[in-house]
């Protein structure tokens, strides 16, 4: 409820943004541009009113389909998209950011009953690629400072929980964006995007033409009326597939758990676990069939504990709508003889 | 004139990062592993180093060093995040003389990290073998260049120094104990397992290849002159990794792979086996995989004292028949065809084989019987195997 009801006051901001005339001051292009790790978020201009995440002209509020889940979050996530330039549609996958681009996204927790922002992270897309970058509000919520080692501070989760959340190093933005070397943006991606945003996307003149996607990952509060693979499947590429997937963090797994992805056993189904050492939990499959309660997928996913927990950065608890989406979707999944299924 | 040779020795721009123990200390260093640039030094102040998160270095080039093996200490025993002690992601980094102790997860993953030294490090779970330590001590991965030197790791639930997927590999005069896999070399090319001491482990020295990995087709891998002795531990491998089946008590053991030149080692009080070659065990898939071990050597090593107490089903008569001990060397009798051994050794060597007759099968199919295997030749071209010079050239004394 909570969520779905932060979803909608999003998407409102997002119609109010695109339809505003582009009068609201500017983005300061050369701060993204130029070499040097900016001290502030100010520098950048990203929004007229920050503390009250009010976006620049050109700066367009989005959400995702089906979000990384982030301890239960709130998320205000923007792209920037410089004048004089385009994004260009690439099929399904990530919208193509010229240079100059920015993407912006900022964390906040409820505290005595107001939203308190914690930190904004920032993506630049610079000549020379992406460069990430966190930045941690103070508590008179007036600026937010680069924290390239990251930090660590408490807050209370929606589900109320207390938690020291981890505000990521620069290192550990890249374990989540890297790609095969390289720093790359992980959400927006046309199939987790809506149609609607993107019609007025392209409306706007933000990018070249809309992309056509065959297979669009379902809205995230709607996962009750999806299918349960549907469901499932969105959430484990948006929450798991930055790098369970070829030339990411955990390539090496062997595990690939993006939308796309349709091998059985590159998903997990009946997969031995490759390095998990403790985190197998004694199970032998990464998803075995109708047993979520035997599977390592679920296993890892209903820890907190470091060393078994996944995914292993940005949350400190258990997101228990993800894990029932997944543990549905395994309980679903035709059971299967262990000795033929490695076949 | 001291100053002058020395600035010719390094890049004028490389600087050196002095981070001390004490409070704080997890935030200075890793600000330090962050804002270091090529070239530079990030030096470990004496001490124990308290942190509660992984630490990272993305930066190439780089060099962390401590005050020694027991004398800089990194301790996360109340680590809260990240699945490792030290995370390397970027290439030509050395470590040098500092410990990491009670990671929750890996103690030091390179991922991706081409030409990386380890020299004289230490990974220690203090508790001793537990399930619930973290899987691999020292931990390469997907990474080309690779050299471990005079490093000591022990307690790892998994493998305490595991090489995989990677190429161009040494680990060499490094102390393995109280693992479950001493060293692990897995779907590697090209290394070198030299003059180690490999002992109280579950198993000593395995060379596997696995199916289903990004990088696969293991082999070109040289064990020699360990001493492998002792390796006793019960296995206490989590379920579900592929280390909970190797039985208690073997010295070294080869799975899988092509070319694999096992010499002059010492292997001695190893109560399964001193040496093992066997095929895959499990049902698999993937079409690229070859599950047989293909000319697996077995030259001349110094065995005693082995198979006294093998950790197999149903091998009581079999000890039996062999006069209370195993032989030196176990096959499985698998192999690929006839054109392709999987084992080959000297015909003086003691052995006995499995006699299986497929891949998969398992231990109760077994019709043990006596080895039977071709003699050896000459030593294939053994050039380029082994970690880069200029990682040689990078250990100091």
């Amino acid at each position: 409820m909570i969520r779905s009801f932060v979803f909608g006051a999003a998407l409102a901001t997002a119609a109010a943004a695109l339809a505003a005339a582009p009068d609201r001051g500017a983005v300061n292009d050369a701060v993204i541009a130029e070499a040097g790790l900016p001290r502030t978020l100010s520098e950048y201009g990203f929004f007229t009113d920050a503390a009250a995440q009010i976006p620049t002209a050109r700066v367009t509020p989005y959400r995702l389909n089906t979000p990384l889940w982030s301890d239960g979050a709130e998320k205000l996530r923007f792209v920037y998209v410089p004048q004089g330039t385009q994004a260009k549609a690439d099929g399904e996958g990530l919208i193509d950011l010229p240079v100059g681009a920015a993407l912006i996204k900022t964390f906040a927790f409820q505290k005595d009953g107001k939203r308190r922002l914690i930190e904004t992270r920032v993506l630049l897309h610079r000549a020379d690629g992406w460069l990430a970058l966190p930045y941690v509000w103070n508590d008179e919520q007036t600026e937010a400072k680069l924290a390239v080692a990251g930090a660590r501070m408490p807050v209370t989760t929606p589900a109320g929980e207390a938690i020291d959340y981890r505000v990521p190093n620069k290192n550990q933005c890249k374990e989540c964006h890297g790609l095969n070397g390289e720093v790359i943006p992980i959400g927006p991606k046309a199939r987790n995007l809506s149609a609607d945003w993107l019609d007025r996307f392209a409306d706007a003149g933000m990018i070249d033409k809309v992309p056509a996607v065959a297979n669009r990952i379902p809205m995230w509060e709607d996962r009750a009326t999806v299918s349960v693979a549907a469901a499932a499947r969105g959430y484990l590429e948006a929450n798991c597939a930055h790098c369970h997937r070829p030339g990411a963090t955990a390539s090496n797994s062997g595990l690939d758990l993006r939308w796309e992805q349709s091998d059985p056993h590159a998903i997990g189904i009946m997969k031995h676990p490759v390095a998990a050492g403790r985190g197998a939990g004694n199970l032998l499959y990464d998803v075995v069939p109708g047993k979520p309660d035997q599977s390592i997928l679920t296993y890892r996913m209903a820890s907190s504990e470091a060393g078994v927990a996944m995914p292993e950065l940005g949350k400190a608890t258990v997101d228990h709508d993800g894990l029932e989406a997944v543990e549905r979707w395994i309980a679903a999944l035709p059971q299967m003889d262990a000795a033929r299924a490695d076949h | 004139m001291t100053a002058l040779a020395l600035c010719a020795a390094s890049p004028a721009y490389a600087a050196t990062h002095e981070i001390a123990a004490g409070d704080g200390a997890g935030q200075r260093l890793q600000e330090a592993l962050i804002l270091s640039e090529p070239g530079d030094e990030v030096v470990l102040g004496a001490g124990r180093f308290v942190l509660d998160d992984g630490l990272s270095l993305d930066v190439d080039n780089v060099t962390v060093r401590g005050a020694g093996m027991n004398a800089t200490v990194l301790d996360f025993t109340g680590q809260k995040g990240a699945g490792e002690g030290l995370l390397v992601t970027s290439d030509k980094v050395t470590l040098r003389d500092f410990a990491v102790e009670n990671p929750q997860g890996d103690g030091i993953k390179s991922k991706g990290a081409d030409n990386i030294v380890y020299q004289r490090v230490r990974v220690t779970w203090t508790s001793g073998p537990k399930p619930t330590n973290g899987a691999y001590g020292i931990y390469p991965v997907e990474s080309t260049g690779v050299l471990i030197a005079e490093c000591e790791v022990s307690g790892a639930s998994d493998a305490g120094i595991y090489v995989g997927q990677s190429r161009k590999i040494t680990v060499r005069n490094s102390i393995a104990r109280q693992n479950v896999a001493g060293i692990e070399i897995e779907n590697s090319r090209d290394a070198i397992v030299e003059r180690n001491m490999v002992t109280g482990n579950t198993g000593g020295i395995l060379v596997f290849d696995l199916p289903n990995l990004p990088v696969m087709g293991g082999g070109n891998v040289l064990v020699r002159e360990n001493l492998v002795s002792t390796n006793t531990t019960p296995n206490f491998a989590p379920k579900g990794n592929i280390v909970a089946g190797v039985p208690r008590g073997t010295g070294i053991m080869v799975m899988a792979n092509e070319q694999v030149w096992v010499d002059n080692n010492t292997i001695v009080d190893n109560p399964t086996a001193a040496v093992m070659v066997v095929s895959y065990i499990k049902p698999f898939e993937d079409k690229r995989y070859n599950p047989y071990p293909r000319e697996v050597v077995v030259a001349d090593n110094q065995a005693y004292d082995n198979g006294q107490a093998p950790d197999l089903p149903g091998i009581a008569p079999v000890v039996q028949a062999f006069g209370g001990a195993l032989p030196t060397l176990m096959w499985d009798g698998l192999q690929q065809d006839d054109d392709t051994p999987a084992v080959l050794a000297s015909p003086e060597m003691p052995g006995w084989s499995l006699n299986l007759s497929k891949q998969g099968q398992s231990m109760a199919e077994a019709r043990p019987g006596p080895l039977s295997v071709p003699a050896y030749g000459q030593p294939w071209n053994m050039e380029g195997i082994g970690a880069p010079k200029e990682l040689e050239a990078r250990l100091v004394s």
